[in-house]
């Protein structure tokens, strides 16, 4: 039983190295109740919240990259003019504390179905850098996560940063579950519109093992867009809608049915998308 | 940055392993040394079990609830979800230090004032959150509070009085 509280991304792989099955610790919120309620009894611990490294972020003219220890309180204070839909899905995480807490790193490498800033990196076919002490490697996000809460992060490896691109053009998230605080979603979906490449891009999440992307949906509401006043036919946002849950593949489980799942990743996905245009014909 | 961490050496020093304790906390600014415990205990086990203080309170143990809220470093957090060990050299606030004379500060007067106070157990809580929120957001709407405050539980109030007294604490500051 040991612990390494490293200050540099180098000190901590080297513990890594030292002690292969140890835990990377980040924000705590899934891996301290794993171990309050004795899922988990770890052996050593990697503790990551002192690598201030890991905090850096960078925008720069065509990508933006994101340290894997920002918070959610970083991403909304720090990220909501050059991602705004990434603040907001920051913003609808837990409560203060947890916000407090949590960081994007953690988000990614724990790959829950329901993480909420997945359905966003998702849809901007996101680049997770991983570190070892050996090697670099980037992974796009839907090569990382491969299951419920399972990816290809090997031993000796931890998430460094993410890498997304600039892309202008509006961008909305939007998520339903009990309560408009503190939840776990049932549902989430993003909503970016590239009004450089006249293309959307949209994400879903916690209707599905892994982050889904809508792309039937994407496609129908991208020809259907009149670009010069990103302007859309009522009906094509339901069809949007419809085609978003087709691609959706729920469960029934103690959160909700997969049947309201579908439904309510149809609500979601076309009022994000709706709120992304400036008027519907 | 990160190729330049990757290929640098990477020697013993402040990254190494280290056996758990003793470490040290600074715990309402006194230096306190936890010795003798487990790696997996959680922050709010070793401020209640073995720092003797009890008014971060323990109920869900997942972050939910908000009644271990703290301040980890001037940031609020559930001492739930932190491990207690990643806490060390760190400046920890619960809600028996937030007056350093150790008297009963102001939020905690409003609370009994406006009867925010039923059975008491998700109030320590709510003062650290209360706390935090007027110390970045003096001015906080209502809207504000309410956001800042919901991820503190009370199943006995319906919040009207503690929303209440978060607006008396707010009157009174700004009359000086």
């Amino acid at each position: 039983m040991r612990v390494a509280r490293p200050r540099t991304i180098s000190e901590a792989l080297s513990a890594l190295d030292d002690n292969p099955g140890s835990q990377l610790l980040a924000g705590g919120t899934d891996f301290c109740v794993e171990v309050n309620y004795g899922h988990r009894r770890p052996e050593g611990v990697v503790c990551l919240r002192r690598v201030a490294e890991l905090r850096d972020f960078e925008v720069g003219e065509g990508k933006v990259r994101i340290g894997a220890g920002t918070t959610y309180t970083e991403m909304v204070k720090r990220l909501s003019g050059v991602l705004p839909a990434l603040a907001a899905a920051a913003r609808t995480v837990g409560s203060p504390q947890i916000r407090n807490a949590g960081t994007l790193g953690g988000n990614v490498a724990t790959a829950s179905p329901a993480g909420d800033t997945l359905p966003l990196l998702a849809a901007l076919d996101a680049e997770v850098v991983l570190v070892s002490s050996k090697a670099r490697r980037v992974v796009p996000l839907n090569e990382l996560i491969t299951g419920v809460k399972t990816t290809t992060i090997g031993p000796g490896e931890m998430v460094a940063e993410v890498v997304v691109p600039r892309i202008s053009g509006p961008q909305h998230f939007l998520k339903v579950g009990t309560r408009n605080a503190m939840v776990i979603s049932i549902a989430s979906a993003a909503v970016v519109v590239d009004l450089q490449a006249q293309v959307v891009r949209c994400g879903l999440g916690s209707v599905g093992p892994v982050p889904i992307r809508a792309s039937r949906a994407e496609e129908m509401i991208s020809e259907a867009i009149d670009w010069d006043d990103l302007s859309a036919p009522r009906a094509a946002l339901e069809r949007f809608g419809d085609l978003a849950a087709e691609a959706a593949r729920p469960i029934t489980d103690h959160r909700s049915t997969a049947d309201y799942r579908k439904r309510a990743v149809a609500v979601i996905a076309a009022r994000a998308m709706r709120r992304s245009l400036t008027r519907v014909t | 940055m990160l190729r330049e961490a990757v290929s640098s050496e990477a020697g013993a020093g402040a990254g190494a392993f280290e056996p758990v304790d003793p470490y040290s906390i600074i715990l309402n600014g006194t230096e306190r040394v936890v010795e003798g415990s487990w790696i997996g205990e959680s922050l709010l086990y070793v401020l209640r079990e073995r720092m003797g203080l009890p008014g971060s309170k323990n109920a869900c143990e997942q972050g939910e609830c908000g009644s271990c809220s703290v301040m980890l470093d001037g940031e609020v957090v559930c001492a739930c979800c932190v491990l207690a060990v990643d806490a060390a050299d760190s400046e920890v606030t619960t809600v028996e230090g937030l007056n350093a004379s150790g008297l009963v500060d102001d939020i905690q007067s409003c609370f009994v004032e406006a009867g925010a106070v039923q059975c008491g157990f998700c109030t320590p809580g709510l003062v650290v959150a209360v706390h935090d929120l007027l110390g970045r957001r003096p001015d906080a709407g209502s809207l504000e509070v309410r956001e800042a405050l919901s991820g503190n539980l009370c199943r006995c109030t319906g919040y009207g009085r503690i929303l209440e007294a978060v607006r008396l604490v707010q009157e009174k500051r700004e009359d000086g």
